[in-house]
């Protein structure tokens, strides 16, 4: 039941969006449904570390390991996105738009939500082809001639890619449906595997790789997504790039693990090849930039592309690695926009080489945006640095030299883009101009969230709690089986 | 009863012949209003070949996902993109296509070649209906991407994705009749969903930019001047 409650409570919150008059309503609803919803996952979770299954309807809804690490990240930014979202989005004059921005919130946290507990692989089909529909407002909210064209790049190629995959979706089924009119779930998937047609396996797990990576942004589909994460208002990027294509990638990699038990076929080669490609495009992109919302979009893709290599190289090292990744990539790629929102509020632009001295304009904005840069690009000690050097290690113990070498190289290239950029535009002379000198206050809400969400990025690093590396490692079981 | 098998079989052929036959179509025709009354066509030939196939494999969850087809993909989908997109646009022919009708065509014919090319590879599914609908749906699916790459409207582009879900639909139905009644029902409300959010997009364009020619779109990319 308390599954259920976590997606039902933001569809409440939506629902009274609509509803209440007023500017306050919307933002506290969305808030205190999706602080709900995050303790509610964090109770599932923990029952489920303890050993106790949670099943809300069998065979349909229930949680595993690597379900439950998605359920909990994606609760946990739609919480702190939502803080964010109260001091960013009250910026916007219409109380109409406002309420009509929350609604619309709500309905993608909700359908994101939705992905990690459903257990059959079809409707997990349609709960991503939801969340993908339900952001494209999101995308377009700014209603400028660039994010309408960021929204429609977003929609026709995400859409596109999710209508290709489904043909991978009921091959999938098809496949597998020999064994009687049992239940079809992620478990009897893996049951079903080793004995299905094998041909038929293969093309439908390349039909999903290509489709829904077009929707998890990896190369050579991933035009659309600096566009997007950098043109939407900087919450939602927070949760399309925290989340949203982390959430495709967990149906990625759970395919991969299908894939990988079955009799001759394996997932690591394809994950491999998209995987560094991603990698590598990222990092040459990264060094040309000029947009520092579109620095972190390609980040996410150079991110994307390093936790499908993890899951390329296979064993129970690079498994872990993954989904630590996953862990760490969602926590600070959401700090990263959350301090480019605030960069944003600061300096009213985009534009890498029009900010100069950060810091010393707003020193939150300014030390946020490098603690982000820094660790997003894998510094030591911090989280990212950790879980890229697990991965990197567990190639070299699995002899996969080749990969770990162009990925060492690929990822040292993006490290220093990334902090190139950074460097330019927080330290220096600020330009002294009339709004530079009435350098514009933060919203409270927003420096709130600064230090909620920039707390666990410097933490984690350096303290991982137990029950936490117990539920990381029950994740990585799902993806080895 | 081997008689009726052979005739829903042939039958089923047909519908697929017409199902293609849309395709190619949406693929060339030029008015707005022409992509849509092939997608129409297109959906109605998916709902034939589901019904037939209900009776052939006396698959019963069939019908219903027949029946919820036949609502929502020629009249509720058309009707909405009518409502919320200004009629005007309906009427507007695509000036400039990225390549022409006859290219267009034989792209179209390679892509049908391809998709025969590649389900042969494949192991041959069971039953007679189920090997036509393989290669018909997958080279419905290669056109629909085909069309949706050199479409520069917003409308027809929207109609390519359908024309791609609708491929994987009829080879769907086929290879999968006894899927989930409740995954069934879901796929043709997600399309519905798609339409609604895609018709609100074109009316912000079209509010907003005062144009829905989408393609021309191009002002985000790494520049400098940017």
């Amino acid at each position: 039941m308390i599954l259920l409650a976590i997606v039902v409570l933001p569809l409440i919150a939506g629902l009274i969006s609509v509803l209440a008059p007023g500017r306050t309503i919307a933002p506290l609803a969305t808030l205190a449904a999706s602080v709900t919803a995050l303790a509610l996952s964090v109770a599932a979770a923990a029952s489920l570390v303890a050993g106790q299954p949670v099943v809300a309807v069998r065979n349909w809804v229930a949680l595993d390991g690597f379900g439950a690490l998605i359920l909990l990240l994606t609760a946990a930014l739609g919480s702190t996105a939502a803080l964010f979202s109260w001091g960013y989005i009250a910026r916007e004059k219409s109380a109409r738009r406002l309420r009509r921005y929350y609604t619309n919130y709500n309905l993608f946290v909700a359908s994101m939500l939705l992905v990690p507990v459903l257990i059959e692989p079809n409707l997990v089909w349609t709960a991503v082809e939801l969340t993908t529909v339900l952001g494209v407002y999101l995308v377009a909210f700014e209603n400028t001639r660039e994010a309408l064209e960021a929204g429609w790049k977003y929609s026709v190629l995400t859409i596109m890619g999710g209508a290709i995959a489904l043909l991978g979706f009921l091959a999938m089924f098809a496949a597998t449906s020999f064994g009687g009119g049992g239940p079809y779930t992620w478990q009897r998937l893996l049951m079903l595997a080793p004995a299905a047609p094998q041909g038929v396996l293969q093309v439908a797990f390349v039909l999903i790789l290509v489709g829904f990576g077009a929707k998890a942004g990896l190369v050579p589909l991933h035009t659309w997504l600096p566009d997007a994460h950098s043109q939407a208002p900087s919450p939602i990027c927070a949760l399309l790039s925290g989340i949203k294509t982390t959430l495709v990638l967990y149906v990625i990699l759970r395919f991969a693990a299908v894939l990988n038990v079955s009799a001759s076929g394996s997932a690591d080669v394809w994950a491999t090849v998209v995987g560094l490609s991603s990698v590598a495009i990222a990092a040459f992109l990264i060094i040309q930039v000029t947009d520092y919302k579109r620095l972190f979009a390609f980040s996410t893709v150079e991110h994307m592309g390093i936790i499908l290599t993890a899951a390329g190289i296979g064993g129970a090292a690079a498994h872990y690695g993954a989904v630590y990744q996953i862990l760490n990539h969602a926590l600070t790629k959401s700090f990263c926009f959350f301090a480019a929102g605030a960069a944003l509020l600061t300096v009213d632009t985009r534009q890498i080489a029009a900010v100069h001295g950060l810091i010393r304009r707003s020193p939150a904005a300014g030390a946020a945006l490098l603690l982000g840069g820094v660790a997003i690009a894998g510094a030591p000690p911090l989280a990212v640095f950790l879980s890229e050097f697990s991965i990197l290690r567990s190639a070299i113990e699995r002899e996969h030299y080749l990969t770990a070498g162009l990925l060492a190289a690929f990822v040292v290239i993006g490290f220093f883009g990334t902090l190139y950029h950074l460097n330019r535009m927080t330290f220096g002379r600020p330009e002294e101009t009339e709004a530079g000198a009435a350098a514009a206050r933060l919203p409270t809400s927003c420096l709130l969230t600064l230090i909620l969400a920039g707390s666990p990025v410097v933490l984690l690093g350096l303290y991982m709690p137990k029950p936490l590396a117990l539920l990381l490692r029950m994740a990585a079981d799902g993806l080895s089986r | 009863m081997g008689e009726i098998s052979a005739l829903l079989a042939s039958l089923n052929g047909l519908a697929a012949g017409l199902f293609l036959l849309s395709s190619f179509a949406l693929a060339a025709t030029r008015q707005v209003q022409g992509c849509l009354r092939f997608y129409i066509a297109q959906s109605v030939f998916l709902v034939v070949s589901a019904l037939l196939l209900a009776f052939g494999l006396h698959a019963s969850d069939l019908l219903a996902v027949a029946a919820l087809d036949l609502a929502i993909k020629p009249i509720v989908i058309p009707w909405l993109l009518g409502r919320m997109v200004r009629g005007e646009i309906f009427r507007r022919r695509e000036i400039d296509q990225v390549l022409n009708i006859p290219s267009s065509l034989l792209i179209a014919l390679g892509l049908t070649l391809l998709a025969y090319f590649l389900s042969q590879r494949l192991p041959a599914p069971a039953g007679a209906m189920a090997r036509i609908n393989l290669p018909v749906g997958l080279a419905a699916l290669l056109i629909g991407t085909y069309t949706l790459a050199v479409r520069r409207e917003a409308v027809p582009q929207l109609i390519g994705v359908f024309g791609i879900e609708n491929g994987a639909l009829f080879v769907g139905i086929a290879i999968a009749p006894s899927l989930p009644l409740v995954a069934e029902m879901a796929f043709p409300f997600d399309m519905l969903i798609i339409a609604l959010v895609i018709g609100i997009l074109t009316r912000m364009t079209q509010e907003r930019i005062g144009t829905t020619e989408v393609g021309g779109l191009a002002s985000l990319k790494e520049s400098v001047d940017g």
